[in-house]
């Protein structure tokens, strides 16, 4: 039998972004909040200091602010008809573990998704026709409008520090910053940062070409900045050490800087680290959860912690996996296309060129995790005609560089031998004398992409792996083949002295190399209970007091960063709990 | 500046190691670490003598160390890979928490998969390793009746363009790809990370491409130094200790 605790009044489980402003927010609002972290503690203070913070052996290859897979992974495959396998260590992508979660190592990249996201099928039905989308691409509207978020997502801005320009300030073009963007009320809270050569380079070539390029939004800190909440952010060093790191200045947003120290200065809240879940309870009647069950992973004791509230704030996989070894809602079935709770998993794909400039100095580890110049022309330019290229969603496409980290950063020319003294020669050559040019693409929801329960393989709790299936279908392919053509033609106007060219990937999705960790779906949001695990505002249709926050809402991939979006649903689902939930405690949207 | 070549590759320390495990306590001497005088400990890691080996027996230890200096020789831009420490490096990578399995999910059952499957070996890094420099000579026996640490430098080019355009299948099973892979992820991972882990000594991967180091405050750097080479100054974890 497991301990039982007293009752609280809201559970939260994951303390990374999102579980840091719902424990922060709960708390301000009076609610006893009890927060449950299968990670450590970490303050930038001690762990993020210098130099053992920039240690690229650990954090990148090592992966050791990631999810430790020894104890829990999920298990891969490309189809239905293969058999999955587990991810036997971290690639592809790095799920956080630890208090403050992937929001500690991620780069700061900030957007806003429109409405071309948030209502999908209507608008490519209105203007393309109901033909135009493919009928095992499974994309739907998601219930909630920019409109509605638009508020939220000044307000996740606000919080984490993003610098930037805005391109439409209340329905007015802005020069310098990206004239495609929906309206805002106001501009980024810091100006954007400093540019680099790459950078300026980048937005030369890209104006001659007659693209809009911008310096993109994200949350490197251009000056030192106070936020709404009074946490002080330090100005960026650009140190090149972002992505896979925490940051020693102080600089980038992260909740362990921002909301995660506020809630815990608060009397309402207590933290419990290494503390995992294993179950969300449900009541006798289903209609509602009663708490979670976890595991103190200091002694193994199996602890019950009864609540009024619960939040699912966790890494996108792992909140898909607890509902699904919770058994709430139903699993989605790919064959049948019925059930909900793992559908429309989806994930980013991309190109890439490398440009060799020989003499020219781009010092690539004087950077940010955000420091590049975009290009939207390709993707929320809601003008441009996908209908010549055939597909749903698209690319943009960005030059610069994040990081000079010399075990993962060592642009070559393609026929570079591996080894010897003419792989020394153009490693040496190169290394300071290359930049790049990228695209990030969106990846549509389709019918057999999903995540299930594994039947064979489990974690160190002896639950079932959850499993995931995965690839990348035509649309993304054409998508690709689009921006590579895309980077090429801009490429070659800069005349480099050599260039890799990019080129459309036509592999399986791999779990091998990093790639991306924005993984989306499998808890998606949506308008009625047999297309989505949650209403719009996060809650569980079956379940009216337990309500999931993070990237799992979203019912596809866009080609921008998830964390801007994460962030505002965030905010926006703690206000309904605070305005609408703690008045009349039942469904917020009736099915 | 540079370390000069061995002539002799096929004859060096393993010959020397091996007829000193004759001498028993010699060869406890000759392994063991060199004992370090007080004070000393200030040093900057990475520049002090080799200490020996944790993991690799002494076959082990001369097939990387003929690799680690045929894949990084000593010329003008570095000296070769023993003497910036890749032996050491991957010696330790091997007997720490990654060779033995640390962050790797073990629990079978054990299927080959597809590629895009990523690694199914129910091998540690360090067993991987192991078996597969086996494998590597005793493929170098039947093909040239030498193993891989005495073949000449034609030879060794030879069998690594093999093992890394998986022209040489190993005869036990074991896929050379993944040995490949995660033999070539130590050596780059020994030249360029931060000398505390025995490789890069004396920072000679990060000064051979103009990586700086761990001190990194360029937020004027990035104004001052626009498509200008940042004066060297390389500082590594040690350094700022």
């Amino acid at each position: 039998m497991p301990k039982v605790m007293k009752e609280v009044d809201a559970v939260i489980i994951g303390l990374g972004w999102t579980g840091g402003i719902l424990a922060k927010e709960l708390a301000e609002a009076g609610l006893k909040v009890v927060a449950l972290e299968r990670g450590a503690m970490r303050t930038p203070a001690a762990d993020f200091s210098v130099p053992m913070i920039r240690d690229e052996l650990r954090f990148t290859s090592r992966n050791e602010m990631g999810q430790n897979v020894a104890r829990d992974t999920l298990t891969v495959r490309n189809n239905p008809s293969q058999e999955a396998l587990p991810m036997r260590r971290l690639g592809s992508f790095i799920p956080g573990e630890g208090a403050g979660g992937a929001g500690l190592h991620w780069n700061g990249q900030t957007w806003r998704w429109t409405d071309m996201e948030l209502r999908i099928r209507t608008m490519y039905e209105e203007r393309y026709g109901k033909k135009y989308i493919p009928a095992d691409m499974t994309i739907q509207d998601w219930g909630v409008t920019y409109d509605e978020l638009e508020p939220y997502y000044e307000r996740f801005e606000y919080t984490a520090g993003v610098s930037g320009k805005a391109g439409n300030l209340r329905g007015k073009i802005q020069p310098g910053g990206n004239p495609f963007e929906a309206p805002r009320q106001r501009d980024y809270p810091l100006p954007p940062l400093n540019q680099s050569l790459a950078c300026e380079m980048f937005t030369d070539a890209a104006k001659n070409a007659g693209y809009h390029p911008f310096p993109r939004p994200t949350a490197n800190a251009s000056r030192t900045y106070t936020n709404p909440d009074g946490a002080t952010l330090s100005a960026c060093q650009y140190c090149g050490f972002c992505e896979r790191f925490g940051c020693e200045a102080n600089a980038k947003g992260s909740p362990l800087t921002t909301v995660i120290p506020i809630a815990l200065r608060n009397p309402n809240v207590e933290l419990r680290t290494h503390s995992w879940v294993t179950r969300i309870n449900k009541a006798a009647d289903g209609k509602r959860v009663t708490g979670v069950t976890y595991i103190n992973t200091l002694n193994g004791e199996e602890i019950e912690q009864p609540a009024a509230i619960v939040v699912l704030c966790a890494f996108v996989l792992n909140n898909v996996h607890l509902m699904l070894t919770s058994a709430i809602g139903k699993p989605y079935d790919p064959v049948s296309q019925t059930g909900v709770v793992g559908k429309n998993y989806c994930y980013q794909t991309a190109a890439g060129a490398t440009l060799f400039f020989e003499g020219r100095n781009f010092n690539p580890f004087m950077s940010t995790g955000g420091l590049n110049v975009t290009v939207d022309d390709f993707y929320t330019n809601w003008a441009f005609d996908r209908a010549q290229y055939g597909y749903v969603g698209g690319s943009h496409i960005f030059g610069g560089m994040f990081h000079g980290r010399p075990i993962a950063y060592r642009p070559m020319p393609a026929d570079t031998p591996q080894w010897g003294s003419e792989w020394k020669a153009a490693s040496a050559k190169w290394y300071n004398s290359a930049m790049s040019i990228n695209a990030s693409g969106s990846v549509m929801a389709n019918r057999y992409n999903y995540l299930d329960l594994d039947p064979t393989y489990r974690n160190v709790f002896g639950q079932p792996l959850m499993r995931m299936t995965f690839d990348y279908k035509p649309n993304e392919h054409k998508v690709g083949q689009h921006a590579a053509q895309a980077i090429n033609d801009l490429a070659k106007t800069m005349n480099p002295t050599l260039m890799n060219p990019a080129t459309a990937r036509t592999d399986p999705w791999s779990v091998v190399p990093y790639q991306s960790t924005h993984n989306t779906g499998g808890t998606v949001m949506g308008t009625n209970p047999s297309n989505s695990v949650v209403n719009k505002y996060g809650q569980s249709w079956d379940c009216h007091n337990l309500f999931v926050t993070g990237a799992g809402l979203f019912s596809h991939n866009s080609a921008y960063n998830p964390t801007g979006p994460v962030g505002a649903l965030a905010y926006w689902t703690v206000d309904a709990i605070k305005k609408q939930y703690l008045k009349k405690q039942g469904p917020l949207v009736s099915a | 500046m540079q370390n000069e070549e061995k002539k002799d590759e096929g004859f060096g320390r393993r010959d020397f190691l091996k007829s000193a495990v004759a001498g028993g306590a010699v060869a406890a001497a000759a392994t063991a670490a060199v004992t370090v005088p007080q004070g000393a400990q200030a040093q900057p890691a990475g520049n002090g003598p080799a200490p020996g080996y944790a993991f690799l027996n002494l076959d082990e230890a001369a097939f990387v160390e003929a690799l680690v200096d045929h894949m990084v020789p000593a010329d003008q831009l570095s000296p070769k890979g023993t003497d910036m420490g890749l032996a050491i490096f991957i010696d330790r990578a091997l007997a720490g928490g990654w060779g033995k399995g640390d962050r790797l999910y073990m629990q079978g059952p054990w299927k080959p998969g597809v590629p895009s499957q990523g690694y199914q070996l129910p091998l540690t890094p360090a067993e991987l390793y192991r078996a597969g420099i086996a494998a590597t000579n005793a493929h170098c026996m039947k093909t040239y009746s030498k193993s891989f640490d005495r073949l000449d430098a034609t030879q060794r080019q030879e069998v690594l363009l093999g093992l890394s355009s998986a022209k040489i299948t190993f005869a036990d099973g074991l896929p050379v790809r993944v040995f490949w892979s995660t033999v070539y992820q130590t050596v780059i991972e020994g030249m360029f990370s931060d000398p505390i882990y025995g490789g890069n000594r004396d920072k000679a991967g990060w000064k051979m491409i103009g990586f700086p180091g761990v001190i990194a405050n360029h937020a004027q750097n990035i104004i001052k130094y626009r498509d200008k080479k940042l004066p060297p100054n390389f500082v590594g974890i040690a350094d700022m200790s």
